[in-house]
């Protein structure tokens, strides 16, 4: 493995005491590399037993285990308050806008990529590690690359492709390079105690309740009842509160109809649920706005490329045509079903992430992102 | 595998010390040649007594009292919680006796002990006020005391700001009042003289780590006449005030450690006044929108404490550490949570203020050079943690 760094260099490594993270810190302490471990203390909602998923006392515990282990410092940085007003409010205010917000997009950007980046250049780092999947290419005169990750089944560039040309001049991502059975083995083979941990998908700071209830509590209005309404506009029934469902989903509307109905649009403002068939839904265009070209140079001509709409998704190709006020359109060859306001498409080229946009909705554009600001 | 902390220099020696070889020395022989017990009949006990009894002796002259006022515990915060859960106790259960009063800058082994005291044994706690400096004045526990006081307990000397209490005037206080005074002297009798039998302290909480000793190990001493319950039943070691087999290495090393303090105290502290008001001088001249905490004069001789507007004290903390020096934020608060810490609270240090502490604790073996090296380091790191601000 070879991630291109000067010797020498020092690497600060956001862990989070599971097998990515622990093995990252592993190979570039390996390698000599002056590497210290950082891990963020993120927000859960207080008062309630479990702590935010990815910082439970366990995983600090763990964490700062491997540390002593690998013989590297550790330092903890509290981004309560941070992460409370960036990734917290930014998933809420999406839902209550009727959009399926991706918050690890966010928390990407500017919690570990800004907030703990900050901190870990000021304490001394040229470089910061994480354990995604994805990887960096960094060519004389050229802007750094975004690379998928080698395994593709666990590829995390998706979540990445928000970070800007300064925030990747300083990222490393050694797992990157190896295939999750690789990286368990590696863990093995390093002795590493988080070698066995499961991964886990949920969002950290639900604590392991379902986002809906956490949902309702702070933003009651998504509970309020409403028409459910076909693409005619005709009543069909009536929902619980738009929070319960999600685009695509067909069970659970509580309408008898001859055919499978879908979710296939959320109206917030007047409070409808719209359904309809699974013709209905297929879409073969999206606008995306709040774009981040990630090498820094937006684009102005169409331009062929294979795309993702959410983290889970299989790439589809498609035409990419740059829109005035920093957005695309996106014009698939195959009409798709599960196009979702709010989540992330990232279009690639071969390997390489070339643009992140949040889908819109015609009742609810994308923000266009914060800038970012690193300390020097 | 360990880091080498061969380039790391330690200023923290509030929070701990190392051990010093000769205490080592003394504690070698009691964990495998004279193992025994001190309770046994056999000669392996009373070898293990003897040394126990020596050590006991020991203390009771470096403090001036009865070897049988020594109650020896497992560590200061130990003692803090015999003192204050079994007299407290003995005092209702004698008088009936119900209120407490403590200062607000007390360790958490004493406050927390007292507000346990308070929410679950249902005495009525009442803190004592304190000035800028963290001080307790005896006046105010004169007009605080009652006839249905129990306790008070007022440290000798702040771990945080390195504050010293006018002890001896409010014990007299005390005593005059026939009321229970207790002092939490962890830090304090690392460094400075005590003569108990000119001072009115009833219980005095002592540990060994802060003075080149051994960490886990401690003592109470109990002056004649104080009604104390103990708080740890079971055989009858410690005068009943404590069972649980006695420690006999570290009982040995905590011996020592306070015989050798006392034997070089006006040494280590000739030094360490020089160089703390040296250190204190030149951050308050070097940093910008920096204050002492703590009384300028009226302090521990190894202790500065600083508070510095718009820092993050962890984030100082870490800067510092990566850049090779051991610090404190005052108290040994690991949790990241940015809260202000009680004692900077009960100085009414606004919050953006109090964030930003740091504690830098020296010994008589800190080199001049790694003072000056921490000196040139600071106001750098300082400006980092600002720059931080807001980002």
């Amino acid at each position: 493995m070879n991630l291109g760094l000067p010797a020498g260099a020092k690497v600060a490594v956001a862990m989070s005491g599971g097998v990515d993270s622990s093995v990252a810190a592993a190979l570039l302490a390996e390698q000599g590399y002056d590497v210290f471990g950082m891990m963020l203390r993120l927000w859960s909602e207080p008062g309630r037993d479990a702590a935010n998923r990815c910082c439970t006392p366990d995983a600090m515990a763990r964490a700062k285990r491997i540390a002593a282990q690998l013989g590297i410092p550790f330092y903890v940085v509290d981004a309560k308050d941070v992460f409370r007003e960036t990734v917290v409010e930014y998933f809420l205010d999406g839902y209550t806008h009727g959009v399926t917000p991706n918050p690890c997009l966010m928390c990407n950007r500017h919690i570990r990529w800004e907030f703990l980046l900050n901190r870990a250049i000021a304490l001394g780092a040229d470089y910061m590690a994480t354990g995604h999947y994805a990887r960096v290419q960094r060519l004389a005169h050229q802007p750094v690359r975004l690379l998928r990750g080698k395994d593709s089944h666990k590829d995390q560039s998706y979540v990445l492709a928000v970070l800007d040309q300064q925030q990747l001049d300083r990222a490393v991502f050694p797992v990157g390079e190896y295939t999750k059975p690789e990286v368990r083995s590696l863990a093995e083979k390093f002795k590493l105690p988080a070698a066995r941990i499961k991964d886990s998908q949920d969002l950290c700071f639900l604590a392991g309740e379902n986002y809906q209830d956490f949902l309702i509590r702070y933003r009651p209005q998504n509970a309020e009842r409403g028409e459910i309404v076909n693409l005619a506009g005709e009543v069909l029934g009536e929902h619980n509160g738009l929070a319960f469902y999600t685009i695509g989903q067909r069970k659970g509307l509580g309408i008898a109809h001859p055919e499978p109905l879908y979710v296939i649009k959320k109206d917030s403002q007047n409070n409808i649920l719209v359904v309809g068939t699974r013709d209905e839904m297929g879409r073969s265009e999206l606008v995306a706005g709040g774009l981040n070209w990630v090498s820094g140079l937006p684009r102005a001509e169409p331009f062929t490329a294979e795309i993702k709409i959410r983290y889970s998704a299989a790439p589809v190709s498609g035409v990419i045509t740059p829109l005035e006020n920093q957005r695309i359109k996106v014009q698939f060859d195959q009409p798709l079903r599960d196009i979702t306001p709010g989540q992330a498409a990232v279009a690639y080229q071969g390997e390489e992430a070339v643009v992140s946009g949040i889908i819109e909705s015609e009742l609810s554009p994308a923000e266009n992102h914060k800038p970012v600001r690193l300390i020097q | 595998m360990m880091s080498e902390l061969t380039n790391h220099i330690y200023l923290d020696y509030a929070a701990t010390t190392p051990l010093d070889p000769r205490v080592m020395e003394a504690m070698r022989p009691f964990f495998s040649q004279a193992f025994g017990n001190p309770s046994s009949i056999h000669q392996s006990g009373q070898a293990a007594e003897a040394a126990v009894e020596n050590a006991r002796q020991t203390i009771a002259e470096v403090f001036n009292c009865q070897p049988n006022e020594v109650v020896f515990t497992s560590c200061g915060s130990e003692s803090d919680n015999l003192a204050l859960r079994g007299a407290s106790l003995a005092a209702r259960q004698n008088t009936g006796a119900n209120h407490l009063l403590i200062s607000p800058v007390e360790h958490p082994a004493v406050s927390k002990t007292a507000v346990q005291l308070a929410e679950v044994f249902g005495f009525e706690l009442e803190f004592l006020p304190v000035d800028k400096y963290g001080r307790v004045s005896p006046q105010s526990v004169a007009e605080r005391l009652r006839p249905d006081t129990a306790l008070v307990s007022v440290m000798a000397a702040n771990n945080e700001i390195g504050t010293i209490n006018p002890i001896d005037q409010i014990g007299e206080i005390c005593r005059q009042a026939n009321v229970a005074f207790h002092s939490d002297a962890v830090q304090a009798a690392a460094h400075l003289p005590f003569d108990l039998s000119r001072m009115n302290v009833d219980l005095l909480s002592i540990g060994a780590h802060k003075l080149y000793g051994p960490k886990g190990v401690g003592a109470l001493i109990v002056r004649h006449g104080t009604p104390l319950l103990p708080t740890q039943t079971g055989g009858s070691q410690e005068n009943g005030y404590r069972a649980g087999t006695s420690n006999v290495p570290y009982l040995v090393g905590q011996a020592e450690a306070f015989r050798l303090a006392v034997q070089e105290q006006p040494h280590r502290n000739a030094r360490l006044t020089e160089m703390r008001d040296h250190l204190i001088r030149t951050v308050l001249e070097t940093i910008p929108d920096t204050q002492l905490t703590g009384h300028p004069q009226e302090r521990l001789p190894n202790h500065a404490s600083f508070a510095f507007l718009g820092v993050d004290g962890n984030e100082l903390l870490m800067i510092l550490d990566a850049e090779g020096f051991a610090c404190s934020s005052g108290s040994a608060c690991k949790t990241g949570n940015p809260e202000p810490s009680a004692v900077l609270k009960a100085l009414q240090l606004p919050d953006d203020w109090a964030l930003g502490s740091l504690r830098v604790t020296l010994s008589h073996l800190t080199e001049d050079e790694h003072l000056e090296s921490f000196l040139n380091i600071l106001p750098e790191a300082v400006r980092r943690v600002r720059l931080l601000r807001g980002t």
